[in-house]
């Protein structure tokens, strides 16, 4: 009776935090997680050098993690990206090693062939009814056996300076603490522009102190961050490129009717249907999404490994559908989070990173890894009950 | 022992936001058919819920006692055990499986260690006989109506020796043939001393088969009375609050010009080839409001969903909407004609469960709170505001999933939705299923308004009353076909059900001067 009644009590004060449990969970496991490493491996977890590694490996399963966001949301799966961002990125690098073409022309090849792949596939879902799973798993194969086909199965590189730089640069300080403020700058404002809103709508608003609260607590997260990577060489340029699309996508999944339409659709595709939606034409959409950052994907890997390899992005698929479900994204569709997706690429990271650290064989990190995803979708199913 | 079957005492029960239920104390008599009163969102299946171990001990606070015997269940087998069944408002079934696999869902009947399908198919066969429903056993549970569906969970829910028997609005989708077998069950069951909580909005339904009533308001209980002091009035003003004089708000409308012409429309299924609609012809007027009575099966929803676009299939004929010719493939068509469809399932082509109900309730019409190409939440919140505030629903939060909304509130957030895309002709189709008298009365009113300002309105409804009440004039189907058109003034009870059992070939579709 005792534990009824404290329930109670709490309910009221309950509410507006309740609403994002999925994302303090999230970030309560990112901290532990780099707490831990640290203490294993005498705080060289969290060193700058380590640090600067980590955003730089984690970019390309992030890139993959927010198109597979829209996937999953919309209610299917794609189990080919990895073999196709291996692929696009073989493309671009035959293309220059090869016959010479230049670099800005790769890049560009290598997404659109992306994109039409993504759309190819998108058909075969959307108008042929073939289920995403199949459809995809054939992907999988096609992609990798062209690419062993095309490469004659041997490892193209080197590739030009120019081309290296996408994943192998940094910008230059003030570079990277003026785009930290600014960010920072924008979270206050959004935060100040919704609250004025929510008042006039007299909807449920947390206390002033909670929201600026919070962001305050990410702003100085954010100028932390930047600070410790310029005492390395500063914010690695793929880190760029994540922030960069990951807000894009977050603002087309709040802002424009598509991404309301793909919520709907994964949520319930008969009474989207009815309600007007286009169903093929947006599912089509959201694989051609998704096959353009794949494409730009295999270009950020090929680049970082200054090689396109005939194993490129083997099993990414899986990191990318793991780091979206351990963001909160529903299997089932309907629901997930692109802000989600991306701090679960990080948390995968930095397992791989901080164990690779401590010397940890490899089977080692496959097993964790495994572990954590089955906890972490445990978490979010015991974290609804309690609020239903 | 006791001579309560089951005692509810001090229930509370409080969602982040909500008190459902407020100190509710609800008892039963052993063998009494109990019925289980209150307005839409009044705490009625939370209640249920509690009991059947949906939300577990713990959850809530207050006591239950059955048999005399305290009880706090951990699960939904918990309460199995201990003699309770429940019917849910939803349906329950896996609809891939035959009718005896689902029926014997869970406890299968065993030749250890493998399913004794013989037993299984020839007892699922003795307990459909038990209660006159002539069903096969093998069929497909998809393959029935839903009417039928209903039926069978009820024999699923009897298979488990249930000694508390609850079910939650059972008729809301049954045709009134089916509500005579599920009536004539239900005495049965009674005669054999099982105990029943019989939820509904049907209020005649109600009067006629319950022991004792018990009316629940906003969580909190306000009596439980034998029937024999109470009557329909009675009842509606215990669950309201106040009285409600007249049902059918009906008010005579000017009637305009004509907005919709349907001549000779055929419709045939896209997979199996039937011919669902066959030789249509109807028209409607502005602020006209169309009663359209059948019985279940006419091809009422198919002729008005296939005209809407939402249908797989082969259409021919011709349909003109406000004089021009139309070719409606697909929905959003007709929401560009002006052209709006409220569907009988809310659950299944009307709401994203998981989705908040102010993006539900614009989903139709998403370009209109976006100004600019860009989705303007402040204006969809103020827009689905005023539309459900319109509506009366109940709800803390438009924020809040709909999914958490009870189910009658539930079917006014897909009302708000189709009211926001302004349709020029509106189709309801079962428009009050599941919506309790007060919230009904609300519905009507809008529906009158509606049709003031020029909309016509199309009801499709199971329920005459509702039909006669509410309707300008009234078309009548049966078996795919329009068997005949009556006016307001000259239409009947009698005289739609003649219309509604009259078959091709044995009667050619009678003509009246209807309009
Ligand atoms: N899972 C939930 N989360 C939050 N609120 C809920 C949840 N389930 C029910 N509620 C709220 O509890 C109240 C009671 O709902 P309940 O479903 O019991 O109503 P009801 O009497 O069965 O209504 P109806 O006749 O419409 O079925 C409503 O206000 C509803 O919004
Ligand atoms: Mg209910």
């Amino acid at each position: 009776m005792k534990q009824l009644n404290h329930q109670d009590t709490e309910q009221k004060p309950k509410i507006d935090i309740s609403l994002n449990v999925q994302a303090y969970t999230l970030i309560i496991a990112l901290i532990a997680i780099a707490l831990i490493f640290s203490l294993f491996t005498g705080g060289e977890f969290l060193s700058p050098r380590n640090l600067s590694n980590l955003f730089n490996q984690m970019a390309v399963i992030s890139v993959l993690s927010i198109g597979m966001t829209l996937i999953i949301v919309s209610g299917h799966i794609d189990l080919s990206v990895g073999s196709l961002a291996g692929l696009a990125g073989g493309i671009a690098a035959i293309l220059q090693v090869w016959y010479g073409w230049g670099t800005v022309s790769v890049i560009a090849v290598g997404i659109i062939a992306g994109a039409l792949l993504g759309l190819w596939q998108g058909w075969w879902v959307a108008y042929r009814a073939v289920p995403a799973f199949i459809v995809t798993l054939g992907g999988q194969l096609i992609f990798r056996g062209i690419l062993i086909g095309i490469s004659q199965g041997r490892t193209i590189a080197p590739l030009e300076p120019s081309f290296r730089f996408i994943s192998n640069s940094y910008l230059p300080y003030s570079l990277g603490y003026l785009l930290a403020i600014v960010m920072v700058a924008l979270f206050f404002f959004l935060t100040w522009k919704d609250r004025i809103k929510r008042n006039k709508l007299a909807l449920q608003l947390a206390s002033p102190l909670v929201d600026y609260g919070k962001v305050t607590i990410y702003g100085a997260g954010i100028l932390l961050i930047t600070f410790m990577l310029s005492l390395y060489y500063g914010v690695p340029l793929p880190m760029l490129i994540v922030v960069f699309f990951g807000g894009l996508f977050i603002f087309i999944s709040n802002k424009t009717a598509f991404g309301r339409y793909i919520y709907a659709i994964g949520g319930n595709e008969e009474a989207a249907a009815l309600s007007g939606i286009n169903i093929k034409r947006h599912t089509l959409y959201v694989f051609v999404l998704m096959g353009a950052l794949a494409g730009l994907a295999g270009i950020m890997l090929t680049s970082r490994l200054n090689a396109a390899t005939v194993s490129a992005g083997d099993m990414y698929e899986l990191d990318a559908i793991a780091a979206c479900v351990i963001g909160g994204a529903s299997l089932t569709g309907g629901k997930g989070k692109i802000v989600g997706a991306i701090i679960g690429a990080l948390i995968m990271a930095s397992i791989d990173n901080g164990m690779s650290m401590m010397n940890i064989q490899t089977f080692w990190q496959y097993i964790v890894k495994g572990l954590i995803l089955i906890v972490a979708v445990w978490v979010d199913i015991s974290n609804k009950k309690q609020t239903a | 022992m006791s001579q309560y079957a089951l005692e509810m005492k001090q229930i509370t029960k409080t969602f982040p936001g909500v008190k459902a239920l407020d100190r509710v104390s609800f008892s039963v008599k052993k063998g009494e058919i109990h019925a289980l009163c209150g307005e839409n969102g009044a705490g009625k299946s939370t209640l249920m819920k509690v009991l059947s171990g949906v939300y577990p001990t713990g959850n809530y606070h207050g006591d239950i006692f059955i048999n005399g015997q305290p009880v706090a269940f951990r699960d939904i087998k918990g309460s199995q055990d201990a003699g309770v069944a429940i019917i849910y408002q939803e349906l329950a079934l896996v609809p891939e499986m035959t009718v005896a696999e689902n029926i014997f869902l869970s406890h299968e009947r065993m030749k250890k260690p493998v399913i004794d399908w013989h037993s299984l198919y020839a007892e699922a066969q003795y307990w459909l006989e038990q209660i006159g429903l002539k069903v096969d056993p093998q069929m497909r549970v998809s393959d029935l109506t839903v009417g039928k569906q209903q039926l069978i969970e009820i024999v699923k829910a009897l298979t488990k020796k249930a000694d508390i028997l609850i079910l939650d609005e059972p008729t809301a989708a049954l045709t009134e043939s089916d509500v005579d077998v599920l009536m004539r069950l239900l005495r049965a069951l009674k005669s054999k001393g099982v105990t029943c909580i019989y939820i509904s909005h049907k209020l005649g339904e109600v009067l006629e088969i319950a022991d004792s009533v018990t009316v629940l308001r906003d969580g909190k209980t306000v009596s439980t009375d034998p029937i024999d002091v109470l009557t329909e009035d009675k009842i509606v003003s215990k669950m309201v609050g106040r009285a409600l004089t007249e049902f059918f708000p009906y008010q005579a409308h000017q009637i305009g010009e004509e907005v919709l012409t349907v001549q000779d429309y055929q419709f045939k299924h896209g997979l199996t080839g039937d011919l669902l609609v066959k030789h249509a012809s109807f028209s409607l007027r502005a602020g006209e409001i169309l009663g359209v009575a059948g019985l279940m099966g006419a091809g009422r929803t198919e002729l008005f969903t296939s005209l809407f676009g939402g249908y797989p299939g082969e259409s021919s004929g011709q349909v003109v909407i406000s004089g021009e010719a139309v070719n409606i493939r697909k929905p959003s068509d007709a929401i560009a004609k002006g052209l709006a469809y409220v569907s009988e399932d809310r659950k299944k082509y009307g709401l994203v469960m998981g989705m908040e109900i102010s993006k539900n309730s614009t989903l139709a019409a998403l370009k209109k709170v976006m100004p600019n190409h860009l989705i303007d939440r402040t204006l969809e919140v103020k827009r689905a505001e005023e539309l459900t505030k319109k509506m009366r629903l109940k709800s803390h939060s438009l924020e809040a999933d709909v999914s958490q909304l009870s189910g009658g509130n539930q079917q006014k957030v897909v009302l708000s939705k189709w009211l926001f895309t302004d349709p020029k002709i509106l189709v309801l189709d079962e428009p009050t299923r599941g919506i309790d008298v007060g919230a009904k009365y609300e519905i009507y009113k809008i529906i009158n308004e509606l049709a003031a300002q020029g909309v016509a309105v199309v009801i499709i409804s199971s329920e005459l009353p509702e039909v006669l009440g509410m309707s300008d004039r009234i078309m009548v189907m049966s078996e795919g076909e329009v068997t005949g058109h009556l006016s307001r003034t000259e239409a009947t009870q009698e005289k739609i059900m003649t219309y509604a059992t009259l078959r091709r070939g044995k009667n050619e579709a009678v003509k009246s001067s209807g309009h």
